[in-house]
């Protein structure tokens, strides 16, 4: 039960911000930087992402490669689990749908894992990445992805927390069992519904 | 060529079983029980929950306000109080005038008043002497708080293990916790301080009056008996960032390094 506090009445309300802006989340109009420890140190001619069923490698496309995949805009508000959330964000990239598809894969179990070039992980199951929900995004607003915003490629799971749209991602594993990743691992909610404010285990 | 799983920032292994919360951390009311004013800018809130918590250094805490209508707000605060201090927590506050929870507690919170909060959260920046060093913490203005947790902590297990803090700040009197981090440094039981007031100049031999750059990380390096084992960085983005940049330049593997931004 919540108590009221004493002498707070809250700044504003955001106009246009009802039934957009998850509970306990405020709108930001910037873009905070959040993550870990230092940025890695991505080259485009190194870079790669890998498909992987388990441990065994299903697909690998290089930069270019993955560039020649089909390119998808998706314009969707985010929500950080810090509690700062953004509307109308536009990336370009390809879905997970088209990386299945250009890799001739079918969803071998309902679990996966991201993984990015500084070790980080996180588990996302297939459902909330396919049919359009989610891609590899290589471009925000116009341009390439920042590094200090997870470019050159990062994970885009818009509907939950953004933790989970893995900065720097350089793979995607199917696993048998939903694994924890790194923040799950750390306290932080298995699932991560803004919507449902599934922040930290329990909720 | 990195591949997934290894180089890891933070292997499995570190963690701390005990540290992982297994049920739901609840919301709780806790009581201001003193409010002390470190700078023009900052102050300390401290807080006694009605259910006590055991936490580590680096550890953060959720705030929640909720306003007669039912509108609510939501921020992080990393405690500065060492978990020796349990049950009541530090929450050291700086003012941003466009905020709007911490113009709340400059303004309008007073000792007595009753605040919803939950904790502890975060279960990677922190520290504590079992993990043992050297520790090098690097903050920028109010991003000292966490690390002052860990240094606390230090000093109440009487540790000896090497750290170094250095601290940026604009000017000598928004140095936050100056003289207890001076007092500190005067017990010359291992810990190095260095701050650099970078719109004044030096006030120590051993401070500066600059950013942050490869010399000064390099003088830092030396001031520590051997290489870092583990290294902090908290403050705002730009800042974190060159400085876990300038780390890695120096030769530190960005596994050891672990940040903690706001900002930009």
């Amino acid at each position: 039960m919540a108590i009221t506090t004493r002498g707070f009445f809250g700044r504003h309300r955001e106009p246009g911000a009802e039934g957009r802006l998850p509970p306990g989340q405020h709108l930001t109009h910037d873009f905070p930087v959040l993550s870990a420890g230092p940025t890695p140190r991505v080259k485009l001619e190194t870079w790669s992402f890998t498909l992987k069923d388990g441990p065994r490698p299903v697909a690998k496309w290089t930069w270019d490669e993955f560039n020649a995949l089909p390119q998808t805009p998706l314009m969707r508000d985010i929500h950080c689990v810090t509690t700062w959330s953004k509307f109308d964000t536009n990336w370009e990239g390809v879905l997970v749908d088209d990386i299945l598809a250009a890799a001739g894969m079918e969803p071998s179990t309902p679990y996966t894992l991201a993984h990015s070039y500084d070790g980080y992980s996180t588990n996302v199951p297939f459902n909330d990445l396919t049919n359009g929900k989610a891609m590899v995004a290589l471009r925000y607003e116009g341009q390439p992805i920042t590094p200090e915003h997870g470019g050159p490629a990062r994970l885009l799971v818009p509907h939950l927390y953004f933790w989970k749209s893995a900065k720097w991602v350089n793979g995607l594993q199917f696993t048998t069992r939903d694994e924890a990743g790194f923040w799950e691992l750390r306290g932080y909610h298995i699932y991560g519904d803004p919507w449902k404010e599934q922040r930290f285990t329990g909720d | 060529m990195a591949t997934p799983g290894k180089n890891s920032v933070s292997p499995v292994t570190e963690l701390n079983p005990n540290a992982l919360p297994t049920s739901t951390i609840r919301w709780q009311p806790a009581t201001i029980t003193k409010i002390v004013h470190n700078t023009p800018r900052v102050s300390s809130f401290w807080f006694r929950p009605s259910e006590p918590f055991a936490f580590k250094a680096g550890q953060h805490v959720d705030i929640r306000l909720t306003a007669p209508d039912g509108y609510r707000a939501q921020r992080s605060y990393s405690i500065g109080s060492a978990p020796e201090d349990s049950p009541e927590v530090e929450l050291t506050i700086e003012r941003l005038d466009d905020g709007e929870v911490s113009p709340f507690f400059h303004e309008v919170a007073q000792v007595g008043d009753q605040i919803e909060l939950r904790g502890p959260l975060g279960g990677h920046f922190v520290w504590n002497v079992g993990q043992g060093g050297p520790l090098l913490l690097i903050a920028g203005g109010s991003g000292v708080v966490p690390l002052m947790s860990m240094l606390r902590h230090r000093a109440a297990q009487r540790s000896n293990i090497p750290a170094l803090l250095f601290y940026s700040a604009r000017i000598w009197d928004e140095v936050i916790f100056r003289d207890e981090l001076l007092a500190m440094h005067e017990a010359r039981n291992g810990f190095e301080l260095a701050f650099s007031i970078t719109r004044e100049p030096a006030r120590r031999p051993v401070d500066f009056s600059r950013r942050l750059d490869m010399p000064i990380i390099a003088d830092l390096l030396r001031r520590l008996p051997a290489n870092p084992s583990i290294a902090f960085i908290c403050g705002a983005n730009p800042f974190v960032e060159a400085a876990a940049q300038g780390l890695i330049d120096a030769g530190l593997p960005a596994p050891l390094i672990k940040t903690e931004r706001y900002g930009v």
